[in-house]
């Protein structure tokens, strides 16, 4: 099912854009956050609120920093040596620091899923692909597993394609399918904010259309941050935007504003495509 | 501006530079058959001398003084027995060292060092860990000259081989795989188990069966532990007709294995003697020749489903 891009109605968009405004609730806080690569500071002093059930686009040009900011939320620079973050990203309702060195990074990960560049499922079925977070916790129960592997495929609008061949291997589906496989394994574990990093940049506009649509009904279930080079894609699916770089935030804002009325010289010039 | 004469010069550039893909194949045919005539030739040989020889009474019966009444029942029954002791400590010790040099240990100069000397453990001669052993395992663990000594000589000669395939094959697994079972929440015994492991079976499988490979036909450490030359009988068998059914006194029975066999034969002066060694030396490299052939198959059975 693709709804070809101009169908996303304007009154749509408009819509979730009124439901946005309406459920402002943090989910997550970005403060004073900066991140360094051995001693190279890739992040200066980052600010910024993820809303809940909102779509937060990241934006800007190759080597800004979106990508590693967006890494900073599930912790995965921990897993490279000679890394270093400053400053907090506070998630709430807990009001837990997930950058503390006293908060462990798997406890992180179990909460924040992320979904890939390149679609990277594992070389094993489908459904143990899907199956994987939830074996991760420790769940057996095979009803269990099958309940909520076929609930995160219908969730990922994979379900009808592949319910027949679960027992395939993940490697016979196409691009798209793989990456919406990969969101299935993200979503199967329940997770708080749903981490995309350019999750379309390696498929076709067809695929790129469904994923999209996808990131568009996931919100209602979970928040989404997600990194994107694309600005189009950017101002289709996002609530609010986040214009990087070199590392520094030069502007966020709610989506439509930031598109049609930029505070920043910078942020217009690179929207326009004058730059970037 | 004449076009045709231009093509005419580019003609002959070309035909000129082409002179030396010429020569050059001809080379690489020339050392190619070198080396794949000569090893021919050898094997033809030994066919030819050991042909005659071989026969089923060949492998059942134990070695004697009359050649035509002579076998290598011991020879590669001890060859066997001390591959499965080699395989034993080899295999986990190569792939637990292998997989933690890769995935666990800080990158830093101690762990260089350690790649450093493992690597050069490889190029060590195999006399000297026989000597190592001699002192080690015969003398100091009081193992004797048994399958245990030589089984764990042999383990320690293709430990580098096993570590240094197991993390090849570990490395090639892409780092978004990695990643994306971290991103789910996965500690890295979890990582390990589920993903690394399975994965690079193949890889470490085809390193294993190598490194056995060529344990099985090593001659020089396994007469400096002291294997001897001349055994007519085999170890006290594995299995049990009494409680509790399983032994383990094989792995200290003195032994003997189808190199030394060959070894012996070779320096007897009776030409019969030679015949035996070269019907022997065909089990051999039969053996060899399989296990390299299992190792083919493995990978390519194992690979089948892992494409990236």
């Amino acid at each position: 099912m693709v709804t070809p891009m101009s169908a996303i109605s304007l009154a749509a968009v408009v819509e979730s854009r009124a439901e946005a405004e309406e459920a402002r609730a943090p989910k997550a806080e970005v403060r004073n956050l900066s991140f360094y690569y051995g001693d190279y500071r890739a992040l200066k002093a980052l600010n910024l609120v993820v809303y809940e059930h909102c779509v937060t686009a990241l934006i800007g040009p190759s080597g800004c920093g979106k990508s590693t900011f967006l890494r900073c939320f599930n912790r995965m620079h921990d897993l490279y040596p000679g890394n270093r973050y400053e400053g907090e990203i506070r998630l709430y309702p807990d009001d837990m620091n997930l950058l503390d060195a006293a908060v462990d990074p798997i406890e992180v990960r179990m909460r924040l899923a992320m979904v890939f560049q390149k679609p990277n499922p594992f070389p094993k079925s489908i459904f143990e692909n899907v199956a994987y977070g939830l074996r991760v916790r420790g769940e057996r129960s095979r009803r269990a597993l099958a309940d909520k592997v076929e609930a995160a495929l219908r969730g990922a609008a994979l379900w009808e394609e592949v319910k027949d061949r679960l027992a395939e291997p993940a490697f016979n589906l196409s691009g798209g399918q793989q990456q919406r496989l990969c969101i299935a394994r993200a979503l199967a574990t329940d997770p708080e904010i749903l981490l995309f990093d350019e999750p379309t940049s390696a498929l076709d506009p067809v695929a790129t259309a469904s994923i999209e649509e996808l990131i568009t009904e996931l919100k209602s279930r979970v928040t989404i941050v997600i990194v994107t080079h694309n600005m189009q894609q950017a101002a289709r699916v996002s609530d609010f935007t986040a214009y990087m770089y070199l590392g520094e935030l030069i502007e966020f804002g709610r989506t439509d504003q930031l598109f049609i009325k930029p505070k920043h010289k910078q942020t217009e010039d690179y929207i326009t495509g004058r730059f970037g | 501006m004449s076009a045709a004469r231009d093509l005419a010069a580019i003609r002959a550039l070309i035909a000129r530079h082409k002179r030396w893909d010429r020569v050059f194949a001809a080379c690489g045919v020339l050392a190619l058959m070198t080396g794949v005539l000569t090893f021919t030739a050898l094997f033809v040989d030994m066919i030819v001398d050991g042909l005659p020889r071989l026969s089923w009474e060949f492998l059942t019966r134990f070695p004697s003084r009359r050649p035509e009444q002579a076998g290598i029942l011991s020879a590669w029954v001890g060859s066997c027995l001390v591959m499965l002791v080699t395989a034993f400590f080899a295999v986990p010790l190569g792939v637990a060292s292998g997989l933690y040099l890769e995935e666990y240990a800080p990158k830093n100069w101690v762990t260089d060092i350690i790649e450093i000397n493992i690597t050069n453990l490889a190029g060590v001669p195999s006399i000297v860990y026989g000597l190592l052993a001699l002192g080690l395992f015969v003398y100091q663990f009081g193992f004797g000259q048994s399958i245990l000594s030589a089984g764990l000589t042999l383990a320690l000669l293709i430990l580098p081989v096993v570590i240094v395939a197991t993390r090849e094959a570990v490395r090639a697994i892409p780092q978004g795989i990695r990643e994306g079972a971290y991103a789910l929440g996965a500690t890295k015994w979890q990582v390990c188990r589920d993903h690394i492991l399975p994965y690079s079976s193949a890889g470490i499988l085809t390193g294993i069966i190598i490194g056995m490979a060529r344990a099985i036909g090593e001659t020089a450490p396994v007469i400096t532990i002291g294997a001897l030359t001349f055994i007519a009988f085999l170890p006290p068998a594995p299995l049990q007709s009494e409680p509790p059914y399983l032994s383990f006194d094989w792995v200290l029975s003195p032994f003997t294995v189808m190199p030394i066999q060959m070894f012996n034969w070779t320096s007897r002066p009776e030409a019969a003697f030679h015949q035996n060694a070269a019907a022997a030396g065909f089990i051999l490299v039969l053996m060899t020749l399989a296990m390299n052939g299992l190792a083919i198959w493995l990978r390519y059975r194992l690979r089948r489903k892992i494409k990236w």
